[in-house]
């Protein structure tokens, strides 16, 4: 059991804050991923968690308890780190041992513990090789055994699968997750790449320059992102940006105009004062589509086609100037310096102001 | 054969000589008469007999000139080849030799004295190895008492000086404290302290603590070295934090840490310490010679000066403990320079 809440952490280096202030609440056996740029504090964040640092302010409580002198050792937490850090001059088997050895247990449960470990992630061949003797994948394994081992009431993984190839990255997460759901136990995630979070988390937290953007499943935060960062953040590629106006349009309904001159009409209003204001436009380069000749779209020159066989990805420059992307399903035969129209549902655009806030536009469907 | 002299003899220019090619060989050349020249010289010059020694223009090779037992000497008689005043060369057997005329014999016809001018004969020299220069010093002279002293001398005061460098370098690399910075200038300020400043208040310290006539007096103001502190430090600072990091997760004290991961992960830096530490402590002269007064006590390198007195210096038993004094040192150093290189810190990472 283990319930990890977080207090109003900060944390400074010197004159330099990294966190300003940062509540979450991790309910047991979630799987959370904070994801953010690099340099977000979202490793800073989680040394704060396992104890490695002490935050600056702020509590952090594990099943109530506020452990902000706990030492690392003793908050019953494990840790995956992103060079794995095995003791080099150990075989596979001591790394695992030693985390047992220091906290006095009995040698037999010491052996059986690893030997079922060793079956779980079926690292029994090379028990007594040395981590410089294993490729990546083993000796990620191996890194991750010697946090099962003892048997944690919370793992914390700081961006484990960066030093992979990307094929055994795929292996390696769909195992993650696999374990995560046979283990059930808490699991605290960091990562710079938002598929990772998408594809592994429970919750996703997206942190950037050490404050908190949003908390929330993956498909909230691809389908209602609260801000532009968030929103251009979460999805491959990311989301295509225009900047428009907001008008009423008719009663109950408004529009927005593209910089080109396009008027795609809204379902709902948004708050009153909104209205009339610059605004930014987003769209999901899935959610773009080609549109036929008269049909309402922004007109378009085509860049750069990319054929990926069951997708094509077209680059495009709006005729006001903006790039945008495109991706359709299916083969289609475009050559660049073609004229295009881009068209989609107004439904699925997203609004932000100025400040980047979502603007809701509430009567949408 | 043929492959490995093609390649020690191949050249920039090909055929030719281009400029590199001489100054590579001039250095290379120039390097190994200088680095080996000495060494080489000590090893040949400790077989030599005192005579040989003092002999001008010194020769490399140990020579001695040939004896030879003639009928009716009681001594071996030395060998000469003579120049008669014919012109014919003959070798003659030395009898005895009266300022410039020398009174020599055939050997094969002892009878016949013949006077020769000694500018007309040139020594018949044979290479000859002097064991004796060997074999003496361990029967008159106390050897393996001076060994036993120099070995508990270098062995503890490596040791010592391997657990103190390294606790210290660990602190200065791994934890972060007020005046940290401070007190690695400090460490690293005392190298530019030389002995002879130290001498007398060391000396001091050292009689006030009885360890005056004591091998603990010679190694305990030696185990804090600055250059070690420094070595280590360095080379811990590569061993990554993450290491330690995860050890303290897996509730490792700080002296695990230091013993258990940082210690071993050392390895390479201590054994380069280590080397320094053994050259220095195996051949310190001055202070065990402060220290020490008691002949019992004597290191190797200050029971040698028993061969320097104030008017007689007995050099071919000096140069051939020197060469037995060297042999030590060239085990340890073949032995651990294979963990100069096996840098083991960054195997368990990518």
């Amino acid at each position: 059991m283990s319930q990890i809440t977080l207090e109003k952490v900060r944390k400074s280096f010197g004159a330099i804050d990294i966190l300003h202030g940062i509540d979450l609440d991790i309910p047991d056996g979630q799987f959370v991923v904070f994801v953010g740029p690099s340099g977000c504090g979202k490793s800073t964040l989680l040394r704060q968690i396992a104890g490695l640092d002490k935050p600056t302010s702020g509590h952090i409580r594990i099943d109530g308890k506020i452990v902000n002198d706990v030492a690392a050792a003793d908050r019953g937490l494990a840790m995956v780190f992103q060079s794995y850090a095995l003791y080099p001059h150990m075989s596979v088997r001591q790394n695992l041992a030693f985390g047992l050895t220091n906290a006095r247990v009995p040698r037999l449960e010491i052996n059986q513990r690893i030997l079922e470990v060793a079956r779980m992630l079926e690292i029994g061949d090379y028990l007594d090789r040395r981590p410089g003797q294993l490729s990546g994948g083993q000796r990620q394994r191996v890194a991750i055994g010697r946090a099962i081992v003892r048997n944690p009431t919370a793992f914390l993984l700081d961006e484990p699968l960066s030093n992979l190839d990307a094929e055994l990255r795929i292996t390696m997460r769909a195992e993650l997750s696999a374990l995560h759901k046979r283990l059930k136990t808490t699991m605290i995630y960091v990562t710079h790449d938002q598929v990772e979070a998408m594809t592994l988390a429970d919750r996703i937290v997206v942190l950037r320059k050490g404050r908190l953007e949003q908390v929330g499943t993956p498909l909230e935060l691809y389908n209602t992102p609260t801000n532009r960062f968030v929103a251009g953040f979460i999805g491959a590629p990311s989301m295509n940006f225009m900047s428009g106006t907001l008008n009423a349009y008719k009663k109950g309904a408004c529009a927005v105009t593209l910089n080109g001159g396009e008027i795609f009409p809204l379902r709902g209003l948004p708050d009153a004062a909104k209205l009339g204001q610059e605004v930014t436009v987003g769209i999901r380069p899935q959610q773009v589509h080609l549109s036929g000749k008269g049909q309402v779209g922004i007109r378009a020159k085509l860049t750069l086609s990319e054929m990926l066989g069951a997708e094509t990805v077209l680059h495009c420059r709006a005729n006001s100037g903006e790039v945008l992307l495109a991706i359709l399903p299916g083969q289609h035969e475009l050559s660049p310096g073609a004229d295009v129209t881009l068209g989609f549902d107004a439904s699925d655009l997203h609004l932000f102001d100025d400040s980047g806030q979502r603007i809701a536009i509430r009567g949408r469907a | 054969m043929a492959d490995i002299l093609r390649f020690l003899l191949r050249r920039r220019g090909g055929k030719a000589w281009h400029w590199t090619d001489v100054v590579s060989w001039i250095w290379l050349i120039g390097g190994l008469v200088i680095m080996f020249g000495p060494a080489s010289w000590l090893v040949l010059s400790s077989f030599k007999t005192p005579a040989a020694l003092a002999e001008f223009p010194p020769t490399l090779l140990p020579f001695v000139t040939q004896q030879v037992s003639v009928a009716g000497y009681d001594h071996p008689l030395s060998l000469y080849d003579v120049r008669r005043p014919d012109g014919t060369v003959v070798v003659l057997a030395e009898v005895r030799r009266i300022g410039l005329v020398a009174q020599m014999v055939d050997p094969t016809n002892p009878d016949a004295i013949e006077k020769v001018n000694i500018a007309d004969r040139k020594p018949v020299q044979v290479v000859q190895f002097a064991a004796s220069n060997y074999t003496e010093p361990f029967l008159h002279f106390d050897f393996f008492r001076y060994l036993w002293n120099s070995v508990f001398v270098t062995t503890m005061a490596t040791l010592i000086t391997l657990v103190i460098n390294s606790m210290a370098a660990f602190a200065l690399s791994k934890y972060q404290f007020r005046g940290q910075t401070f007190v690695l200038i400090v460490v690293v300020g005392t190298l530019m302290v030389p002995l002879g400043v130290i001498m007398v208040p060391l000396y001091s310290i050292i009689s006030a603590l009885g360890l005056f006539n004591s091998l603990w007096g010679v190694i305990l103001p030696t185990v804090a070295t600055p250059t070690g502190v420094f070595l280590l430090r360095q080379y811990m600072l590569t061993i990554p934090d993450e290491l330690i990091d995860a050890a303290r997760m897996d509730k490792a004290s700080e002296w695990q840490i230091y013993w258990r991961i940082v210690l071993p992960l050392a390895a390479p830096a201590l054994a380069v310490l280590a080397i320094f530490s053994v050259v220095w402590r195996w051949n310190d002269f001055l202070w065990p010679l402060i220290v020490l007064s008691k002949s019992e006590l004597y290191t190797l390198q200050v029971g040698l000066n028993v061969y320097a007195g104030q008017l007689n210096v007995q050099w071919h038993y000096i140069l051939a403990m020197t060469v037995v004094t060297m042999i030590p040192v060239l085990l340890v150093f073949i032995f651990l320079q294979r963990f100069i290189t096996r840098g083991i810190a960054t195997t368990g990472f990518k």
